[in-house]
């Protein structure tokens, strides 16, 4: 049967970022990937990022993707494509559905002594009249589209929400050639940072707060041709009356992301509901350490943040896998663990930051309270 | 505030979060102005100066300060900002006119001569203008930085052009 020390699934930049940690210290990596090509979030976004210029901010998302492949390649992680985990079983046994040339799955059996899972999140919907027409999307896939597929999604666009991905995507739909013709969010503000929202304001975007959309209409053809928002009370109900009827062939959905929890679900790691991170979320300790011995998390499966965050809490998840393989020592996993929690701590400061600090010192005492210590993998 | 609630900044509303350049500083030529009045945790226009003029320090939510004396103007921090939030003006350029010059990464990149609509923090046309200056080396990484000229009067409002 296939061996290794260490499975990571997911290979966005907390996945690889374990890898790396991980495969660096002696350990025999498998990484795994649904997608075509590894990298996560990161091949989406052709904007240069925030965060310290330590984190290499400043770089486009695809750069650093690039950068952090490049290491993993050079520290020997081995990486599978189009691959996904369907199943966990005792005895650390995972069923893997790998692609293989041609498009074909073949499954395989792996015998691996830790598991980190780094999933990332996924698209939220937001249901109104006409919003399973054609040309109504969530705003990643609308990324995907412009800035991976090189399609436009359309010509007129309008986007409902404007938190940093719809701040973002807004901007990047602009650069790839399409109209934004209006930005929607319920809430009195801007979700997002204000410099995102000043450069498409710049760019003649009208943003509409206190408003949502309420209905999508089809054309002759069958897919958008005008969209319906209106105004909403402080209940978030639209108040009649107040409808206003938009041009446009596209509705983006920029309504937040949710961590995926399938494959923590996979292996019975026990979960709690955190609002400000998302969702469902695993329980997890300062090593990133699940409730089950040898499985660790980390990344927007966490908790939705930042590239940043996950990329530190990949390398926390990673030194901790190698920690309890024994391929470094205690101490020196905790003097790097340490490290690497300053800086996560910097990272969530701010007005943006605090909330996520408060939360992830939370989540932490709720597993010292609930868990104490991982138990044994079944 | 208008910048949470409509998207852009009142330069009032600016005055009072950021330090700008004093009169007498604009007088002697271009000089960074960052337009940055938010605690976010970002830092690469620091690391971006190589004449040690802007400071964002610890913790790295801190607002971004320069020191205007020492900023030549030379807008290599307007490409690294990921917020496009620096733009460098020049209000000694003529009697007349002054300069804006601004990141721009939309398609196609304006050319030097070209004339084109100025618009402010609104993305509302203010004036015409015509452009002096493209500087879009690879060290820019696909960041162009557009340099306009605009009648003087014009140059707190102007920050960028209508897309062409
Ligand atoms: C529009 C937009 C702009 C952003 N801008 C910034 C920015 O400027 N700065 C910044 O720091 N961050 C930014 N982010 C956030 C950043 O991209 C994410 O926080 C980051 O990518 C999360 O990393 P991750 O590794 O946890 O997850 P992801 O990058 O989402 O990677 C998860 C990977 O897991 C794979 N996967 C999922 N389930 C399975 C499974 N069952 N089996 C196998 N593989 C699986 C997926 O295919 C994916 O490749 C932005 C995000 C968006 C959407
Ligand atoms: S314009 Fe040049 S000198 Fe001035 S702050 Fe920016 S990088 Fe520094
Ligand atoms: S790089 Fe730009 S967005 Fe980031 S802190 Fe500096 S001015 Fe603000």
């Amino acid at each position: 049967m296939l061996e290794r020390d260490v499975l990571v699934v997911g290979a966005g930049p907390a996945g690889l970022a374990a890898s790396i940690e991980a495969a660096k210290a002696g350990a025999d990596v498998l990484l795994v990937d649904l997608n075509m090509k590894p990298g996560g979030q990161l091949f989406k976004q052709i904007h240069k990022f925030f965060g310290s210029s330590a984190h290499r901010s400043g770089t486009r998302g695809f750069d650093i993707g690039l950068k952090l492949l490049e290491e993993a390649k050079e520290a020997g992680v081995e990486i599978w494509l189009q691959s996904t985990v369907v199943g966990a079983f005792p005895g650390n046994l995972i069923a893997i559905e790998k692609g293989v040339d041609g498009g074909a799955k073949e499954v395989i059996t792996l015998k691996s002594k830790k598991v980190i899972i780094a999933t990332g999140a996924s698209e939220n919907v937001v249901r109104f009249k006409g919003w399973t027409t054609p040309g109504v999307m969530g705003a990643g896939a609308a990324q995907t589209m412009i800035n991976v597929n090189h399609v436009k999604p359309g010509k007129k666009i309008v986007m409902v929400g404007s938190g940093n991905v719809g701040l973002i995507v807004s901007y990047q739909l602009m650069q790839a050639g399409c109209d934004v013709v209006a930005l929607i969010e319920a809430a009195p503000k801007i979700g997002g940072y204000a410099v995102h929202a000043a450069k498409i304001r710049r760019a003649g975007v009208p943003i509409y707060t206190k408003h949502t959309v309420v209905e999508a209409i089809p054309g002759e053809d069958g897919t958008v041709c005008k969209v319906v928002i209106a105004q909403v009370d402080d209940h978030f109900n639209p108040i009649p009356g107040t409808e206003e009827t938009i041009e446009a062939d596209t509705v983006t959905i920029g309504a937040g992301l949710k961590p995926a929890t399938d494959m923590v679900k996979l292996e019975k790691c026990q979960l709690t509901f955190n609002g400000p991170f998302g969702g469902f979320i695993p329980l997890h300790n300062d090593k990133m350490e699940t409730s089950k011995s040898g499985v660790y998390v980390a990344g927007d499966a966490t908790g939705v943040e930042e590239a940043n965050t996950a990329l530190e809490e990949g390398k926390i998840a990673g030194i901790s896998a190698v920690e309890s393989l024994g391929l470094i020592s205690p101490k020196e996993a905790e003097k790097r663990r340490i490290e690497i929690w300053d800086r996560l701590e910097a990272l969530r400061m701010g007005p943006f930051g605090e909330r996520r600090q408060q939360e992830k010192d939370n989540i932490l005492k709720e597993y010292e309270e609930k868990i104490g210590t991982a138990v044994e993998m079944d | 505030m208008a910048l949470i609630n409509d998207g852009y900044l009142e330069f009032e509303e600016l005055n009072k979060l950021q330090k700008l350049p004093s009169e007498e500083r604009y007088a002697k030529g271009p000089v960074a102005v960052i337009e940055c009045v938010q605690e976010i945790p970002c830092n690469p226009c620091e690391a971006a100066c190589k004449f040690g003029a802007i400071n964002v320090g610890n913790p790295i939510t801190n607002l971004p300060t320069c020191s205007h004396d020492k900023c030549t103007g030379c807008g290599v921090c307007v490409s690294k900002c990921p917020g496009l939030a620096i733009f460098i003006v020049n209000k000694a350029y003529s009697e007349t006119t002054a300069t804006v010059g601004f990141p721009y990464e939309y398609m196609p990149t304006p050319s030097e001569g070209m004339a084109v609509s100025a618009v402010n923090r609104k993305g509302e046309v203010v004036c015409d203008a015509k452009v002096v200056k493209v500087v879009n080396p690879p060290a820019f990484d696909h960041t162009p930085v557009v340099t306009i000229e605009i009648p003087k009067e014009y140059a707190d409002e102007v920050r960028s052009i209508k897309r062409l």
